[in-house]
């Protein structure tokens, strides 16, 4: 209570790993780093990463459900699908403002996002076919997504945590929208069944692959962990998913596409088997289904509404002038 | 029941669904993630007030129709909406300022129906004028703003509404059934929102320095009473594919 | 890329009084834009009254090298919190 004036010292006598251990020992202790605190350079580049990863996939990720926004079977699948894409939209908002915190403006992430630098979730490179892909994105993907994302509002980075914590909060629906979108057509003709199990048979392996690579595989994963700012491991959080999974599988009538599923009760966990982790890195390098197109969307939408943005700073700029000549 | 309060209905509820239809088509490609997520809420104000609209109508029918039925069930030529609204998106200019004569209309139209001698009809004005006012706001607001910006948006802006312009006029051509909806104290008369509306809108391109088109000339008409544009039929192929392809399928 | 929208903090207060508070960022044109886009990103689930907007860089913020000298010295102030006061327990309204 009746701490003393410590004088640490100025801070350009510390060392470099001076700092660094101080910087591990805050966050080892919990506490939040935020955008105006020194950290490591490495800490730094490693967030902007994962952080515009993270909202690219959101924003790449509008793309393959808002193809079905036109085409909903009903007005009020459509409302719902409608305001679920446009919450991604919103997530790639907040994911990019926290990531500008770091020195990172939003066009240069956008640029590398165009331009392939960039990378994005794999599974948003596969295309939707049917309807029931929309319910398998929401059950499935936005299943996995959000196994991933709630450990993160406990992140050491303040404002990701925060984004996060928001991201979460919206898209408590979204999972659930899709899983009644499988509901109905789990209880409707032998068609809409038909689509249903078509559906999970195509998204059941790119989900999984969704964590990233197995652990052993993994490059930052135990520097990242270190920082607090992946939580789980790649295949916990897999592992996680498939227990979660099967069993809304089954209730639906579905059968998952991977004969080796079954439960260990000595593990206490269903096993799984092989992932096909060449078609995983073929995708991320640019070979799936659909990477050529996305790209192709969003730069057309970029390069499209250039004078869009161009002509609203015009008008700003102007604006400006103007009351300052006023004032005059 | 009353076939023309049906129609009435069904005209407004097209209106918002078509146009709604037309908005989510830019959903995930608008020009900036702002501006996107700001038009997709227009989209989705206007999708609410196509299914109240839609779902009134179809009461009104009484043959166990619904919203989704009218929306996916009917072929073009049963579509009361205006050609306006079935107009392509063209590019972001376009869409705006399609967007803008439709708000500068609606909004006057719905303060109209706030005195409604149909309940029904006044409260769905009610909410929906609070949601069309926010839009007419942001649209007068971008017409400024892009008619001021650079000489590119400018010409852009000045195409764009050249081009939509000949479809406002239908928007105050009245017909018999407007005439009974005016008698019944339910509806208004379209022509008599007209000099209102083109008060307003030559005051926003004035501030704009948009040129207000010169009257007369092509004036095409014919959606309120099912005549459409080319464009309608295929734009429901794609909304209606799902329903028509799997006869009595619930989703 | 020289002509990207300046980034904008965003308040809202909610329906429940409390002060306004931080939520997030964007980007725009201006501060109406701001604040019209404000009202379409954070205010889509009904989150809020009145919608505060400033410029990021019109911020000015503490330095967290100062924190120690900015803040630590309120912890000695413990004569400022009501419960420094012990007061008998039988006499009512304190």
């Amino acid at each position: 209570m009746y701490a003393q004036m410590v004088d640490t010292g100025s801070p350009s006598a510390t060392s470099l790993d001076e700092r660094e251990a101080r910087f591990q020992s805050r966050i080892d202790d919990g506490i939040r780093v935020e955008p105006q605190d020194w950290m490591p350079d490495r800490y730094r580049k490693t967030l902007i990463r994962q952080i515009s990863q993270h909202a690219h996939s959101e924003i790449v990720g509008q793309l393959p459900e808002g193809n079905w926004i036109t085409r909903a079977p009903s007005l009020k699948r459509k409302a719902i699908l409608l305001a679920k894409v446009q919450d991604e939209a919103g997530h790639g908002l907040y994911l990019y403002s926290a990531a500008e915190t770091l020195g990172i403006t939003r066009d240069q992430m956008v640029d590398d996002l165009h331009t392939g630098k960039a990378k994005y979730s794999s599974i948003f490179n596969y295309p939707t076919l049917t309807w029931a892909d929309v319910g398998a994105i929401g059950w499935l993907v936005d299943g996995s997504a959000i196994m991933n994302q709630i450990p993160l509002c406990r992140c050491s980075y303040g404002p990701y945590a925060r984004a996060m914590i928001r991201v979460c909060k919206e898209e408590a629906f979204h999972m659930r929208q899709g899983y009644d979108i499988m509901l109905a057509l789990c209880a409707g003709t032998p068609e809409q069944k038909a689509m249903a199990q078509d559906a999970l048979n195509r998204w059941w392996w790119p989900s999984l692959m969704m964590f990233g690579p197995p652990d052993g595989d993994s490059v930052h994963s135990a520097q990242s962990q270190a920082w607090k700012i992946k939580l789980f491991t790649n295949d916990e959080l897999r592992q996680k998913m498939v227990d979660q999974t099967v069993p809304q599988a089954e209730h639906l009538g579905l059968v998952v596409p991977d004969p080796a599923v079954k439960w260990n009760a000595e593990r206490g966990h269903y096993d799984y088997g092989d992932i096909d982790w060449e078609e995983f890195y073929n995708v991320v390098k640019g070979n799936g289904p659909c990477n050529r197109e996305r790209l192709e969307v969003r730069n057309k939408a970029w390069t499209d509404g250039e004078w869009f943005r161009d002509a609203l700073v015009a008008h700003a700029d102007k604006q400006a002038q103007r009351l300052t000549a006023q004032a005059a | 029941m009353s076939t023309a309060r049906y129609e009435y209905l069904l005209r407004f509820g097209d209106n918002a669904l078509i146009l709604s239809q037309r908005l989510g088509e830019w959903c995930g490609k608008g020009p900036a993630l702002e501006e996107d997520m700001a038009l997709t809420n227009v989209a989705l104000d206007l999708l609410g007030q196509a299914r109240l609209l839609l779902s009134l109508a179809a009461e009104a029918a009484g043959n166990g129709a619904d919203e989704d039925s009218l929306a996916y069930h009917r072929d073009d030529r049963a579509f009361r909406n205006v050609l306006l609204v079935e107009q392509p998106n063209g590019n972001y200019a376009d869409t705006l300022a399609r967007q803008f004569l439709f708000d500068a209309w609606s909004s006057l139209a719905l303060r109209r129906l706030l005195s409604s001698s149909d309940a029904a009809i006044a409260a769905i004005a009610e909410k929906a004028v609070k949601e069309v006012s926010y839009h007419l706001r942001r649209s007068s607001d971008l017409m400024v703003r892009l008619g001021d910006g650079t000489e590119r948006s400018r010409a852009m802006l000045q195409t764009a509404i050249d081009k939509v312009w000949p479809y406002s006029h239908e928007l105050f051509i009245g017909d018999a059934v407007d005439a009974e909806m005016t008698a019944a104290g339910i509806g208004f008369d379209p022509a008599s929102v007209h000099d209102e509306w083109l008060a307003y809108v030559r005051e926003v391109f004035a501030e704009a320095t948009l040129k207000l088109p010169a009257a007369g000339g092509w004036m095409p008409k014919g959606g309120k009473q099912g005549l459409h544009s080319e464009h309608l039929s295929k734009l429901l192929a794609e909304m209606q594919v799902l329903q028509r392809s799997h006869p009595g399928a619930s989703w | 890329m020289k002509n990207q929208w300046p980034l904008w903090e965003v308040f809202i207060r909610s329906q429940h009084g409390l002060a306004h508070r931080h939520v997030g960022s964007l980007h725009a044109p201006d501060a109406t834009m701001a604040l019209n886009n404000a009202r379409d990103v954070y205010t889509r689930r009904n989150e809020g009254v009145s919608i505060w907007v400033v410029k990021s860089t019109d911020i000015t913020a503490s330095h967290p090298d100062d924190k120690a000298e900015l803040f630590d010295p309120a912890n000695s102030k413990v004569y400022r919190h009501p419960t420094f006061f012990p007061m008998p327990e039988e006499v009512k309204g304190l």
